[in-house]
């Protein structure tokens, strides 16, 4: 890890060691990987990131992991589509749709999992475990298969079937627990405290959350290097919004955005000078489980852990590690909350896959109502560079959208099918 | 002898309830406060739980049953 040189406590600002740790040996304050900037402004360039593999790897240089040897089944590099039908029905003319749910095992999670896997293997863990609702159980499994390494994988008794198969069938030891939400997320944190295992999640997490920073990296290059207006972001635990942030600022103070001159890192070249760039960040949390937003809109400096009650299962984290973090990125980029009613999850999923052909799980759904409430209320013009992040694949909520299964069930005649067509045309179908 | 690391989050109705020194009192549980912030709406504590795992589990059923939310120092560890 030639650019990393340690891990800083966001709360004390102790140095703590480039290990696997998650809180400081202090305070028990969360830890943050620490870069030499100053070294990676001497290497990095455009040409030297667009040289790279076409994964998230292309970024090693501002990775926590060695890029020689990684743990890769080619997570990253989605596609950003230009969101014409979407855009005309929201009134947004300049509206991108960052299509992450076409990773590997089909989630955003493959990123943070490739860079957390990788930092396991470096460290010598023979063993990758999480504690997960369904794509994080997913990745993990997947990338310890491709490592040869062992899979744990935690999930709550009554996730749903597709889910299960979906981690199922990489072979993992599949663990499930039962009891209260809160029950199974102790005794998780307590194996990962008494088991030598790297928990990608818990002992990783620091190397982990940085592979959230590519999904700002890659919306800058594929924009030709600049960043957008907006962008609305599903978040859960808030650490994925803090990296996007994160990701922009960085690229910004190394001069690889165009027109933004590079500037300070701070008073140790190790701390990303917010905020570098325009971008104002919009968060989307489900009504059912919106602590961050709650707070935000609520002017309260504090987040308050809820119990989480939404359709939406991949955003339900009811005490959101990151979420006092994702407040300062709200006020720094001018940016907005907001929490979708129930109801609009599942019309959010429908309005994005009928205009723009793209089959989006719940958190999908909350975004995309959540862009819609922005058009609407005028928080977003019709002209701004709009980028709105969509992170899971629908296969993996088929039950969410049900209802939409509605066929013309004919008999196998030239009459019944036209019977049935013109029926369907008549009720406006 | 175990030791936890755990986040109290109080609501308003026992930000003056001296809970964790009751803890302290009614368990044999060693409380070792790193980090608050107590506020006149809502508070938390991080700390560091030492004592037989037996003991420090029927402390945290208690301080759970009064109303006080506990997680792991981390947050939730239930991800996506």
């Amino acid at each position: 890890m030639p650019f990393v040189s340690g891990l800083k406590c966001r709360e004390c600002g102790r140095d703590n060691p480039p290990e696997p740790l998650n809180v400081c040996d202090f305070c028990f304050g969360p830890l943050e990987v620490v870069y030499d900037y100053a070294t990676i402004s001497e290497v990095i360039s455009h040409e030297r990131i667009t040289s790279g593999p076409l994964s998230i790897w292309r970024y090693q240089d501002l990775l926590p992991a060695s890029g020689e040897d990684p743990v890769d089944i080619m997570a990253g590099y989605t596609p950003l589509l230009k969101a014409r039908n979407l855009g005309k029905r929201l009134g947004l003319h300049n509206l991108y749709i960052k299509n992450d749910s076409v990773n590997p095992s089909f989630s955003f999670k493959d990123r943070v999992v490739s860079v957390a896997s990788t930092k396991a293997v470096e460290f010598g863990f023979d063993t990758l475990a999480c504690a997960s609702t369904g794509n994080l159980a997913c990745s993990v499994a997947a990338h310890a298969a491709r490592a040869g390494v062992r899979a744990v994988v935690f999930i709550p008794w009554d996730l749903e079937r597709g889910k299960i198969i979906g981690a199922a069938v990489y072979n993992p030891t599949l663990v499930s627990v039962e009891g209260t939400y809160d029950e199974v997320n102790r005794l998780c944190s307590e194996i990962a405290d008494n088991y030598g295992w790297a928990f990608v999640n818990i002992n990783m997490r620091p190397y982990y959350a940085e592979g959230s920073k590519t999904l700002g990296y890659e919306v800058a290059e594929q924009l030709g290097w600049r960043v957008p207006e907006h962008v609305v972001v599903p978040s859960a635990s808030g650490a994925m919004f803090t990296k996007i942030w994160k990701g922009f600022n960085e690229l910004a103070c190394l001069g690889l955005l165009d027109g933004v001159e590079a500037s300070s890192f701070g008073p140790d070249q190790n701390t990303v000078h917010h905020p570098a760039v325009i971008t104002r960040m919009h968060m989307a949390q489900a009504v059912g489980c919106a602590p961050i937003a709650n707070a935000w809109n609520n002017g309260l400096a504090h987040v308050a852990p809820v119990r989480p009650n939404t359709v939406a299962k991949s955003l339900a984290i009811g005490n959101p590690a990151d979420g006092i973090y994702a407040l300062r990125v709200l006020k720094q980029s001018d940016g907005s909350a907001y929490a979708v009613p129930e109801q609009e999850v599942v019309e959010g999923i429908k309005l994005l896959a009928e205009t723009e052909g793209i089959f989006t799980e719940t958190a999908g759904g909350v975004t995309v109502s959540a862009l819609r409430n922005l058009a609407e209320s005028g928080a977003i013009k019709p002209d701004e560079l709009t980028v709105a992040y969509i992170t899971g694949n629908g296969l993996k909520t088929q039950e969410a959208v049900e209802e939409v299964v509605d066929p013309l069930s004919i008999k196998p005649t030239m009459r019944s099918f036209e019977d049935a067509l013109n029926q369907r045309i008549a009720v406006g179908g | 002898m175990g030791m936890q690391r755990v986040k109290f989050t109080f609501i308003s109705e026992l930000v003056k309830e001296p809970i964790i020194y009751q803890l302290g009192q009614n368990f044999q549980v060693v409380t070792n406060i790193r980090r608050a912030d107590v506020r006149e709406n809502m508070g938390w504590v991080v700390l560091e739980l030492d004592g037989e795992e037996s003991e420090i589990e029927r402390g945290l059923d208690w301080v759970s049953a009064i109303g006080v939310r506990v997680d792991p120092v981390s947050g939730d560890v239930i991800d996506g």
